[in-house]
């Protein structure tokens, strides 16, 4: 008999959400509401049984399915995301009529992927999770089916991705060509004792991580984000830079410490050039963007980029630092996202940036927790999202990287110049046309929520370092 | 054993000629045509070989799903091959360089081919004696015990995929006539009959 108790996280997800497509097909569109909530209580019911689960490193499935403390971490941030993710897309999807039930029902799905990538401990667990999740973002990014340039983000998000997916298992079967299994637990016996790996490892384990990095869209694997980003629907791209960058993040944590851990040496030359190229890209490249979506995405790779300098260090501290930077991230996003999806006039989405001129004035609040988020980016003390940036370059200082550490300090002041430049139009520019109000239940609840977050993070920040720092031993145990 | 290889060589060389068919024949649909008899003869091999579950994946899905989609494609299509052709002495050159490049290296590869000795005793699974099982089994026993976990996971996939078909495709069309049996089942007499008296030589 197979012990199913460590998998209830992931069945509750696959039979909820199954349940969930049998509730939509009987009660038609106009019951999209009440599945959207119940995906929320079926998110937080698995994020639940995650959480009680022992935190201890359980294998199943002939060692293709493992839990411990990361995984755990890992899947409650990416359960916050994607109920985030659903409790936005309510009343847009509403507005713009493309109130379906599927949406949420795909969300869910998206997250069993997820699960899936978190907890995989074989290649091909790492491939089926991963395409689970990329299916349902592919469907998702194309869900305004009318909308021109919502097809043309969902198809391009396809063709790119299938590129990706391409990479990562020309090199997993390299991998396994060349080590003779695909379970992490044998690859990594495999790399310890041989005599320095061959040549064809190390090619295999460069695809496999290319193609891992085009998921998590590191420069200069980034090209499909900004296209993206702009062209699907506003709340899904919110779920796009929250949930499926954390759990890619944590599964390239685990390929990298786990089967490839022993390599090192090898990989952190790759994730340290990862780290600058997407770190001075995207401080830069955002300065010009006139969308908010665009520079949204752009600062997500620069994120991206900072977050890979504590996975650059390749040690227990880099991986907490990563952790804490991607749950600051999470809070930090989901608050900009509000933003952005409460800049309606005349009930339309609008987009430009010149849109938030004298935002202070028309809708003082929305501004307030703006401003607050684009200083927490820019990493200004004490917001949240500087602790985020000292964990990672303290972790960088400490295994000796102080050039990325030094070139990651000056990116982030360049950064500052387009986050400050944001809160500059909404402040000092005369107001435009004021924009619609009221903003919405959930858009306001989270972005209050957010935003309390990011200001209070070190009153109390003992609860997300702790859960980071178990969830990064938990790595380095085995 | 002389019935073995008579059927061998018959099947190996009807799927030859068929092969030969589908890239000659002047008819598309011929092409297709020749296509699945090629499945068939490909799927006769591996039942010599004692694979039996693979010849019977090869025709319920090639010959089954795969080839029947050709055949539509090509017949709803209206592609015309003679003018794909046209050029073809003109890219003949440059095509056929790439063609021998790619059968040198494919040499290269089959004659530095090395099969590690021990390959047999390192296999997780090996075949088991087809007196004892048929591999039918055999394969029903690794992938419903230790790959379930993948199997049910390929099985959400594809669900996915079925879901993310109908919603980005259907489409609930205006005005066309259903029958609704429900609706029907539920008419009354007083909703649709109304009687009127009628007097004798005068209209209603």
């Amino acid at each position: 008999m197979i012990n199913l108790t460590p998998v209830i996280p992931e069945l509750v997800l696959a039979c909820g959400g199954m349940a969930l497509l049998m509730i939509g097909v009987f009660r038609g569109d106009g019951a999209m509401r009440s599945v959207a909530w119940i995906s929320v209580l079926v998110l937080v019911v698995a994020g639940i049984a995650s959480g009680t689960l022992s935190s201890d490193r359980q294998v199943v499935f002939g060692g293709q399915f493992v839990t411990d403390a990361f995984a755990q971490f890992a899947k409650w941030l990416v359960v916050i995301g994607a109920v985030f993710g659903i409790a936005m897309s309510l009343s847009y999807n509403e507005r713009h009529e493309v109130a379906r039930f599927e949406f949420p029902v795909l969300i869910v799905f998206a997250t069993l992927g997820m699960f899936m990538m978190i907890s995989a401990n074989d290649l091909i667990s790492l491939y089926v999770g991963l395409e689970l999740q990329s299916l349902s973002l592919y469907v998702l990014a194309a869900f305004r089916r009318d909308n021109l340039r919502s097809s043309e983000a969902g198809l391009k998000y396809f063709v790119l991705g299938a590129l990706s997916s391409g990479m990562l298992l020309y090199g997993a079967s390299l991998v396994y060509g060349f080590a003779g299994s695909t379970g992490f637990d044998a690859l990594a016996g495999v790399f310890k004792t041989g005599s320095g790996p061959s040549i064809g490892l190390i090619v295999g384990m460069v695809f496999v991580i290319a193609g891992l990095a085009f998921k998590i869209s590191a420069v200069p694997f980034h090209m499909w984000t900004p296209d993206v980003y702009e062209g699907a629907p506003t709340p899904v791209t919110a779920f796009f830079a929250l949930a499926p960058k954390i759990a890619a993040f944590a599964l390239f944590m685990r390929v990298l410490t786990g089967p490839f851990g022993p390599l090192v040496a090898e990989w952190q030359q790759i994730v340290w050039l990862l780290a600058i190229a997407s770190m001075i890209l995207g401080a830069l490249a955002a300065i010009w963007q006139s969308n908010i979506k665009r520079l949204l995405a752009y600062s997500s790779i620069g994120h991206v980029g900072y977050a890979l300098v504590g996975l650059a260090a390749g040690n227990e501290t880099g991986v907490r630092g990563v952790l804490i930077y991607l749950a600051i991230y999470l809070a930090m996003s989901a608050g900009a996202f509000c933003c952005v999806l409460a800049m309606r006039r005349g009930n339309r989405m609008v987009e430009g940036i010149d849109d938030l001129a004298g935002l202070s004035r028309t809708q003082p609040m929305v501004a307030l927790a703006m401003a607050v988020l684009m200083f927490s980016m820019a990493g200004i003390p004490p917001l949240a999202g500087f602790f985020g940036k000292l964990y990672v370059f303290l972790a960088a200082v400490q295994a000796g990287l102080y050039a990325l550490a030094v070139i990651g300090v000056l990116a982030s002041v360049i950064g500052a110049y387009y986050y400050l430049r944001i809160i500059k139009i909404m402040y000092f520019d005369e107001p435009a046309e004021s924009m619609d109000r009221p903003v919405g239940r959930e858009i306001g609840a989270i972005m209050a929520a957010s935003t309390l977050f990011i200001v209070l993070f070190f009153v109390y920040p003992s609860p997300i370092l702790n859960g980071a720092q178990t969830a990064a031993a938990a790595l380095f145990a085995g | 054993m002389i019935v073995q290889g008579l059927a061998f060589y018959m099947f190996a060389a009807i799927a030859v000629a068929s092969a030969v068919m589908v890239i000659s024949a002047r008819n598309p649909v011929h092409s297709v045509l020749f296509l699945i008899l090629a499945f068939f003869n490909a799927a006769g091999l591996f039942v010599l070989m004692g694979a039996e579950f693979i010849a019977m994946i090869l025709v319920v899905v090639y010959v089954g799903a795969v080839a029947v989609l050709f055949l539509f494609v090509v017949m709803m299509l209206d592609i015309s091959f003679s003018e794909l052709r046209h050029g073809f002495l003109q890219y003949l050159p440059m095509g056929g360089l790439i063609g021998v490049v790619l059968l040198a290296e494919l040499l290269t590869i089959v004659v530095g081919w090395l099969i590690s000795p021990q390959v047999g005793e390192v296999r997780a699974h090996p075949t088991p004696p087809i007196d004892q099982l048929t591999n039918t089994h055999a394969i029903g026993r690794i992938l419903y015990t230790d790959y379930i976990y993948l199997f049910q996971a390929a099985g959400m996939v594809l669900l996915v995929a079925m879901v993310g078909a109908i919603v980005l495709t259907l489409r609930s069309r205006e005005g066309v006539k259903k029958q609704r049996i429900a609706t029907q089942l539920a008419r009354r007499r007083e909703d649709s009959v109304e009687i009127k008296k009628v007097q004798p030589g005068s209209g209603i």
